[in-house]
């Protein structure tokens, strides 16, 4: 929210109308729990009739052996063509600030999505 | 992770929420995804500090991680039985309430620091700082955190420590990183302990605890230890040796080095 308010007023927003999330399995972070938590956390903020729009990213690995990529299970993190477990992770443990779409307070109220993205952790 | 328990404000950050704080946004202070979000951003920065501090002294830093009841508190008491004649060691306590852990860590002789965190159920980088504070670095060469008791929370606040230590006790089921991989995920070494109790308790497989580790692509060392007839320590205290040998070495504090 603190980043979203920032960016807001950087653009001159009037109102925030969605924000949009990337949040991995991995994160530790439970989107169901989050968009509850929004519901009180936009109370009194710009953002206040904002949706939450979270998009659940896929666990994608690196495999260190056979150098593809392939998806994965939380508990599972192997190599979906070689089966090998020496793997890195390419995403699914991301806990990002995507996109926000915001009203301008100059123009006629229309939503303008913002393209740049940052990253909260 | 902590929207699940409403533990993300803690004794540690709550000044950055409260009114005129960093993160304070609204004067009616419902706000907790901003926490959230804010937290996890000012708790890399204070962990990064609490890092700087470590690496300037030259001291080690882990951080314990398990169930409630794996065995910390063993574990680091016959840690320090077995290395506080050749090492200075101190230990930050995570409990909700009690200073007992920390009691029975100065029982052995050592600096022990106990943070109680009231409902919160992990430890964050704030709370290890404030610790510091009570702390003399300089004449350190381990700091042991011991966080709270939990497999969820603790995993998502770094703290500042170089490497993150888990416990995963015998009578809790080999397959404890596949039901907690973020936590798991996060071993730089894995601890099984009471491994006294492997004849009684066969169904637990070390094997299995391994080969679930791996799947999650953690090549973390794994070993089977007992702190209470001390099979197994010995390689324990020969990798905590190793890692404060290399931490001395990167300090540029060689000279100082017990190894």
């Amino acid at each position: 929210m603190e980043q979203v308010e920032n960016l807001a007023r950087e653009e001159q927003a009037a109102q925030v109308m969605a924000i949009h999330l990337g949040i991995g399995p991995l994160s530790g972070v439970e989107p169901q729990l989050l968009e509850q938590a929004f519901s009180i956390a936009r109370a009194g903020s710009i953002a206040a009739d904002a949706e939450l729009i979270i998009k659940s990213m896929p666990i994608q690995v690196s495999c260190k052996q056979c150098g593809q990529q392939s998806e994965a299970l939380p508990n599972r993190l192997l190599c979906g063509h070689c089966g090998d477990w020496r793997t890195s992770l390419v995403s699914g443990d991301e806990l990002q600030l995507q996109h926000v779409e915001l009203v301008r307070q100059a123009a006629e109220p229309e939503t303008a999505p913002l393209a740049a993205a940052s990253t909260i952790n | 992770m902590c929207d699940t328990c409403g533990c993300n404000v803690t004794p540690g950050n709550a000044h950055l929420v409260q009114p005129g704080g960093r993160l304070s946004k609204t004067a009616d202070g419902r706000e907790a995804v901003s926490v959230l979000h804010g937290l996890l951003h000012a708790n890399d920065h204070t962990a990064a500090h609490n890092r700087e501090h470590f690496n300037k002294h030259g001291v080690l830093a882990v951080n314990l991680m398990s169930s409630p009841g794996a065995g910390k508190t063993s574990l680091l008491e016959a840690t320090i039985d077995a290395l506080k004649d050749e090492l200075a060691i101190a230990v930050i306590e995570g409990d909700l309430e009690t200073e007992n852990d920390a009691d029975r860590i100065r029982a052995h002789g050592v600096p022990a620091i106990q943070i109680t965190t009231g409902s919160a159920c992990h430890l964050d980088a704030h709370m290890v700082h404030d610790a510091l504070h009570a702390l003399d670095l300089q004449k350190l060469d381990i700091v042991f955190i011991e966080n709270v008791g939990n497999l969820v929370c603790p995993a998502s606040f770094d703290l500042g420590q170089h490497s993150n230590v888990i416990l995963l006790s015998v009578p809790e089921g080999d397959d404890k990183p596949a039901k907690y991989p973020v936590m798991f995920r996060a071993a730089d070494l894995v601890l099984l302990s009471k491994s006294d109790l492997l004849p009684v308790l066969d169904d637990f497989q070390p094997d299995n605890a391994r080969r679930h580790l791996r799947e999650l692509a953690n090549s973390a060392q794994v070993f089977e230890l007992s702190a209470k007839n001390s099979d197994g320590m010995d390689a324990w205290i020969h990798w905590l040796l190793a890692e404060l040998a290399r931490l001395k070495h990167q300090s540029g504090r060689l000279a100082a080095g017990p190894a």
